[in-house]
Protein backbone atom coordinates (compact mmCIF):
# COMPACT_ATOMS: atom_id res chain seq x y z
CA UNK A 1 0.00 0.00 0.00
CA UNK A 2 1.25 3.39 -0.87
CA UNK A 3 2.00 5.67 1.56
CA UNK A 4 -0.47 9.07 1.33
CA UNK A 5 0.80 10.93 4.08
CA UNK A 6 1.34 14.41 3.22
CA UNK A 7 4.57 16.49 4.27
CA UNK A 8 4.51 19.88 5.13
CA UNK A 9 7.58 21.59 3.30
CA UNK A 10 8.86 25.31 3.23
CA UNK A 11 8.38 26.98 0.15
CA UNK A 12 11.39 28.71 0.99
CA UNK A 13 13.83 25.23 0.92
CA UNK A 14 17.12 25.22 -0.74
CA UNK A 15 17.20 29.27 -1.02
CA UNK A 16 20.74 30.92 -0.47
CA UNK A 17 20.41 33.24 2.61
CA UNK A 18 19.56 36.84 2.00
CA UNK A 19 21.91 39.08 4.28
CA UNK A 20 23.97 41.67 4.20
CA UNK A 21 25.71 42.71 7.40
CA UNK A 22 25.14 46.21 8.68
CA UNK A 23 22.79 46.79 6.29
CA UNK A 24 19.61 44.14 5.57
CA UNK A 25 18.52 40.75 6.98
CA UNK A 26 15.49 38.96 4.78
CA UNK A 27 14.31 35.81 6.68
CA UNK A 28 11.41 33.52 6.51
CA UNK A 29 8.74 34.21 8.85
CA UNK A 30 6.77 30.84 11.15
CA UNK A 31 4.37 29.04 9.34
CA UNK A 32 1.04 30.78 10.05
CA UNK A 33 -2.83 30.47 9.92
CA UNK A 34 -4.18 33.01 6.94
CA UNK A 35 -7.84 33.88 5.87
CA UNK A 36 -9.26 35.55 3.54
CA UNK A 37 -12.10 37.61 4.72
CA UNK A 38 -14.97 39.18 2.57
CA UNK A 39 -17.60 41.21 3.65
CA UNK A 40 -19.59 44.73 4.41
CA UNK A 41 -18.19 47.04 7.50
CA UNK A 42 -21.37 45.16 9.50
CA UNK A 43 -19.85 41.82 8.81
CA UNK A 44 -16.28 43.23 9.66
CA UNK A 45 -17.09 44.23 12.73
CA UNK A 46 -18.34 41.01 13.67
CA UNK A 47 -15.64 39.16 12.64
CA UNK A 48 -13.75 41.51 14.33
CA UNK A 49 -15.13 40.01 17.64
CA UNK A 50 -14.26 36.31 16.27
CA UNK A 51 -11.35 37.15 15.62
CA UNK A 52 -10.31 38.80 18.42
CA UNK A 53 -8.48 41.95 16.69
CA UNK A 54 -10.33 44.98 15.33
CA UNK A 55 -10.41 44.34 11.45
CA UNK A 56 -9.20 48.27 10.04
CA UNK A 57 -12.23 50.26 8.72
CA UNK A 58 -9.68 52.41 7.12
CA UNK A 59 -7.93 50.95 3.74
CA UNK A 60 -4.20 50.04 3.70
CA UNK A 61 -3.78 49.47 7.38
CA UNK A 62 -2.85 46.71 9.22
CA UNK A 63 -3.82 46.17 12.86
CA UNK A 64 -2.46 43.86 15.52
CA UNK A 65 -2.55 42.57 18.91
CA UNK A 66 -1.90 38.86 20.86
CA UNK A 67 0.20 37.64 17.81
CA UNK A 68 -2.83 38.01 15.37
CA UNK A 69 -3.07 40.58 12.50
CA UNK A 70 -6.06 42.08 10.17
CA UNK A 71 -4.63 43.68 7.35
CA UNK A 72 -7.39 45.66 5.16
CA UNK A 73 -6.55 45.29 1.30
CA UNK A 74 -9.69 46.91 -0.21
CA UNK A 75 -13.13 48.26 0.88
CA UNK A 76 -14.66 45.10 1.55
CA UNK A 77 -11.95 42.58 1.71
CA UNK A 78 -9.39 41.91 4.86
CA UNK A 79 -6.24 39.49 5.37
CA UNK A 80 -6.00 37.36 8.84
CA UNK A 81 -3.28 36.21 10.02
CA UNK A 82 -2.73 34.23 13.03
CA UNK A 83 -0.35 31.64 14.94
CA UNK A 84 -0.22 28.38 12.50
CA UNK A 85 -2.56 25.70 13.84
CA UNK A 86 -5.75 28.11 14.75
CA UNK A 87 -7.57 27.43 11.07
CA UNK A 88 -10.55 25.21 12.95
CA UNK A 89 -10.59 27.29 16.47
CA UNK A 90 -10.77 30.34 14.65
CA UNK A 91 -12.73 29.58 12.00
CA UNK A 92 -15.39 28.38 14.35
CA UNK A 93 -15.19 31.47 16.39
CA UNK A 94 -15.87 33.72 12.91
CA UNK A 95 -18.25 31.99 11.88
CA UNK A 96 -20.30 32.04 15.13
CA UNK A 97 -19.63 36.08 15.51
CA UNK A 98 -21.47 36.22 11.96
CA UNK A 99 -24.56 34.22 12.81
CA UNK A 100 -24.91 34.08 9.23
CA UNK A 101 -24.58 37.51 7.92
CA UNK A 102 -23.52 37.71 4.33
CA UNK A 103 -19.64 37.12 3.75
CA UNK A 104 -16.99 34.41 2.84
CA UNK A 105 -14.08 33.30 4.47
CA UNK A 106 -11.58 31.51 2.91
CA UNK A 107 -8.34 29.46 4.39
CA UNK A 108 -5.11 30.67 2.41
CA UNK A 109 -2.83 28.66 5.24
CA UNK A 110 -0.78 27.31 2.77
CA UNK A 111 -1.48 29.61 -0.20
CA UNK A 112 0.47 32.15 1.07
CA UNK A 113 3.61 32.41 2.73
CA UNK A 114 5.56 35.43 4.11
CA UNK A 115 9.10 37.10 4.87
CA UNK A 116 10.59 39.81 6.74
CA UNK A 117 12.78 42.54 5.21
CA UNK A 118 14.49 44.69 8.18
CA UNK A 119 17.59 46.39 8.62
CA UNK A 120 18.33 50.23 7.79
CA UNK A 121 18.18 49.15 4.03
CA UNK A 122 15.09 47.69 4.19
CA UNK A 123 13.80 50.24 2.27
CA UNK A 124 16.40 50.43 -1.00
CA UNK A 125 16.41 46.56 -0.69
CA UNK A 126 12.02 46.81 -1.95
CA UNK A 127 13.16 49.47 -3.96
CA UNK A 128 14.43 47.05 -6.02
CA UNK A 129 11.36 45.63 -7.48
CA UNK A 130 8.66 48.14 -5.21
CA UNK A 131 6.87 50.93 -7.18
CA UNK A 132 6.17 52.71 -4.05
CA UNK A 133 7.47 55.42 -2.06
CA UNK A 134 8.46 53.57 0.72
CA UNK A 135 9.80 56.73 2.60
CA UNK A 136 8.47 56.64 6.33
CA UNK A 137 7.08 60.13 5.63
CA UNK A 138 4.47 58.24 3.34
CA UNK A 139 4.70 54.67 4.18
CA UNK A 140 4.21 54.75 7.98
CA UNK A 141 4.64 51.53 10.65
CA UNK A 142 1.15 50.19 10.55
CA UNK A 143 0.35 51.30 6.77
CA UNK A 144 0.04 47.64 4.81
CA UNK A 145 -1.13 47.46 0.94
CA UNK A 146 -1.17 44.78 -1.78
CA UNK A 147 1.00 45.68 -4.80
CA UNK A 148 3.48 44.64 -6.88
CA UNK A 149 7.54 43.44 -6.52
CA UNK A 150 8.60 43.12 -10.38
CA UNK A 151 5.73 40.84 -11.79
CA UNK A 152 4.56 39.13 -8.43
CA UNK A 153 1.79 40.42 -6.27
CA UNK A 154 2.97 40.79 -2.80
CA UNK A 155 1.33 41.85 0.58
CA UNK A 156 3.45 44.81 2.31
CA UNK A 157 3.39 45.57 5.58
CA UNK A 158 5.39 47.92 7.62
CA UNK A 159 5.51 46.46 11.06
CA UNK A 160 8.42 48.83 12.20
CA UNK A 161 10.64 51.84 11.11
CA UNK A 162 13.30 49.37 9.49
CA UNK A 163 11.01 46.09 9.08
CA UNK A 164 9.15 45.05 6.18
CA UNK A 165 6.56 41.90 6.45
CA UNK A 166 6.33 40.46 3.06
CA UNK A 167 3.32 38.21 2.15
CA UNK A 168 2.70 36.09 -1.43
CA UNK A 169 1.83 33.02 -2.64
CA UNK A 170 4.09 30.79 -2.41
CA UNK A 171 4.75 29.54 -5.70
CA UNK A 172 6.42 33.48 -6.63
CA UNK A 173 9.00 32.75 -3.74
CA UNK A 174 11.57 31.24 -5.94
CA UNK A 175 11.08 34.31 -8.39
CA UNK A 176 11.12 36.96 -5.53
CA UNK A 177 13.82 35.69 -3.31
CA UNK A 178 16.40 35.93 -6.39
CA UNK A 179 15.79 39.05 -7.25
CA UNK A 180 16.10 40.08 -3.51
CA UNK A 181 19.44 38.14 -3.45
CA UNK A 182 20.52 39.49 -6.54
CA UNK A 183 19.92 43.28 -5.50
CA UNK A 184 21.31 42.87 -2.42
CA UNK A 185 24.63 42.46 -3.67
CA UNK A 186 24.29 46.26 -5.02
CA UNK A 187 23.89 47.70 -1.39
CA UNK B 1 6.27 55.98 -14.23
CA UNK B 2 2.25 57.54 -14.75
CA UNK B 3 0.41 57.55 -11.48
CA UNK B 4 -3.05 56.70 -11.35
CA UNK B 5 -5.53 58.01 -8.76
CA UNK B 6 -7.62 55.26 -7.27
CA UNK B 7 -10.75 56.48 -5.80
CA UNK B 8 -9.69 54.10 -2.50
CA UNK B 9 -6.03 53.79 -2.56
CA UNK B 10 -4.87 57.75 -3.78
CA UNK B 11 -1.95 57.90 -6.52
CA UNK B 12 -0.61 54.35 -7.07
CA UNK B 13 1.76 53.24 -10.39
CA UNK B 14 -0.13 52.33 -13.35
CA UNK B 15 1.81 48.79 -13.58
CA UNK B 16 -0.64 48.05 -10.14
CA UNK B 17 -3.25 48.71 -12.61
CA UNK B 18 -5.84 46.80 -15.42
CA UNK B 19 -7.82 48.16 -17.98
CA UNK B 20 -11.18 47.53 -18.55
CA UNK B 21 -12.73 49.20 -21.73
CA UNK B 22 -15.38 51.88 -21.66
CA UNK B 23 -17.32 52.62 -19.15
CA UNK B 24 -21.41 52.85 -18.78
CA UNK B 25 -22.16 50.39 -21.30
CA UNK B 26 -25.37 48.75 -19.23
CA UNK B 27 -26.39 45.32 -20.47
CA UNK B 28 -29.74 45.07 -22.21
CA UNK B 29 -32.60 44.42 -19.57
CA UNK B 30 -34.24 41.47 -21.71
CA UNK B 31 -31.39 40.14 -24.05
CA UNK B 32 -34.15 37.79 -25.41
CA UNK B 33 -36.17 40.48 -26.77
CA UNK B 34 -32.80 41.94 -28.54
CA UNK B 35 -32.63 41.76 -31.91
CA UNK B 36 -29.37 40.91 -33.29
CA UNK B 37 -27.75 44.45 -34.27
CA UNK B 38 -28.89 45.23 -30.60
CA UNK B 39 -26.97 42.51 -29.17
CA UNK B 40 -23.94 43.02 -31.46
CA UNK B 41 -23.73 47.16 -29.93
CA UNK B 42 -23.89 46.16 -26.78
CA UNK B 43 -21.19 43.37 -27.05
CA UNK B 44 -18.56 45.07 -29.87
CA UNK B 45 -19.56 48.94 -30.55
CA UNK B 46 -17.78 51.54 -28.39
CA UNK B 47 -17.76 55.39 -29.28
CA UNK B 48 -13.58 55.38 -29.35
CA UNK B 49 -13.32 59.24 -29.01
CA UNK B 50 -9.97 61.80 -30.01
CA UNK B 51 -10.27 63.56 -26.67
CA UNK B 52 -12.51 62.74 -23.54
CA UNK B 53 -13.28 59.18 -22.72
CA UNK B 54 -15.33 57.82 -19.50
CA UNK B 55 -13.39 53.78 -19.41
CA UNK B 56 -13.26 51.15 -16.48
CA UNK B 57 -9.99 50.55 -14.46
CA UNK B 58 -8.62 48.13 -12.22
CA UNK B 59 -6.61 48.20 -9.24
CA UNK B 60 -5.36 44.58 -9.55
CA UNK B 61 -2.75 44.37 -7.35
CA UNK B 62 -3.63 46.73 -5.12
CA UNK B 63 -7.27 47.19 -3.47
CA UNK B 64 -8.76 44.86 -6.42
CA UNK B 65 -11.67 47.11 -7.30
CA UNK B 66 -13.38 48.34 -10.66
CA UNK B 67 -13.18 51.78 -10.52
CA UNK B 68 -14.04 54.81 -13.43
CA UNK B 69 -12.11 57.35 -14.91
CA UNK B 70 -11.94 60.11 -17.78
CA UNK B 71 -9.36 60.39 -19.36
CA UNK B 72 -7.65 62.35 -22.72
CA UNK B 73 -6.84 59.52 -24.82
CA UNK B 74 -4.68 62.71 -26.73
CA UNK B 75 -2.27 63.42 -24.63
CA UNK B 76 -3.57 60.59 -21.78
CA UNK B 77 -4.26 63.08 -18.77
CA UNK B 78 -6.24 61.28 -16.42
CA UNK B 79 -9.03 64.34 -15.29
CA UNK B 80 -11.27 62.38 -12.83
CA UNK B 81 -11.94 58.61 -11.39
CA UNK B 82 -14.61 57.85 -9.18
CA UNK B 83 -15.82 54.28 -7.68
CA UNK B 84 -18.36 51.74 -9.67
CA UNK B 85 -21.61 52.71 -9.11
CA UNK B 86 -21.44 55.93 -9.02
CA UNK B 87 -23.75 57.82 -11.88
CA UNK B 88 -21.84 59.01 -14.94
CA UNK B 89 -20.38 62.49 -14.92
CA UNK B 90 -20.85 65.61 -16.71
CA UNK B 91 -17.88 66.43 -18.82
CA UNK B 92 -18.37 69.64 -19.39
CA UNK B 93 -18.40 70.30 -15.68
CA UNK B 94 -14.90 67.99 -15.71
CA UNK B 95 -13.23 70.42 -18.46
CA UNK B 96 -14.27 73.19 -16.35
CA UNK B 97 -12.39 71.67 -13.10
CA UNK B 98 -9.38 70.82 -14.83
CA UNK B 99 -8.95 74.37 -16.19
CA UNK B 100 -10.05 76.35 -12.66
ZN1 LIG C 1 -7.05 50.87 -5.06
Amino acid sequence: MSDSKITRRSAFEGLHPIQVEGAVTVAPTPYATRFSFRGDSKAASACSKGFGVMLPNALLKAESDNGRTAISLGPDEWLLIAPDGEVEALEAAIEKALDKQHHSLVDISHRNTAFTVSGPKAETLLASGCLLDLHVSVFPVGMATRTIYSKADIVLWRTAADTFHVELWRSFVPFVWGLLEEASHEL
Amino acid sequence: MLLIPCPHCGNRPELEFRYAGEAHIARPADPSTTSDQEWAEYLYFRSNPKGLHIERWRHVSGCARFFNCVRDTVSDKILKTYPAGQPKPDLADIVKEAHQ
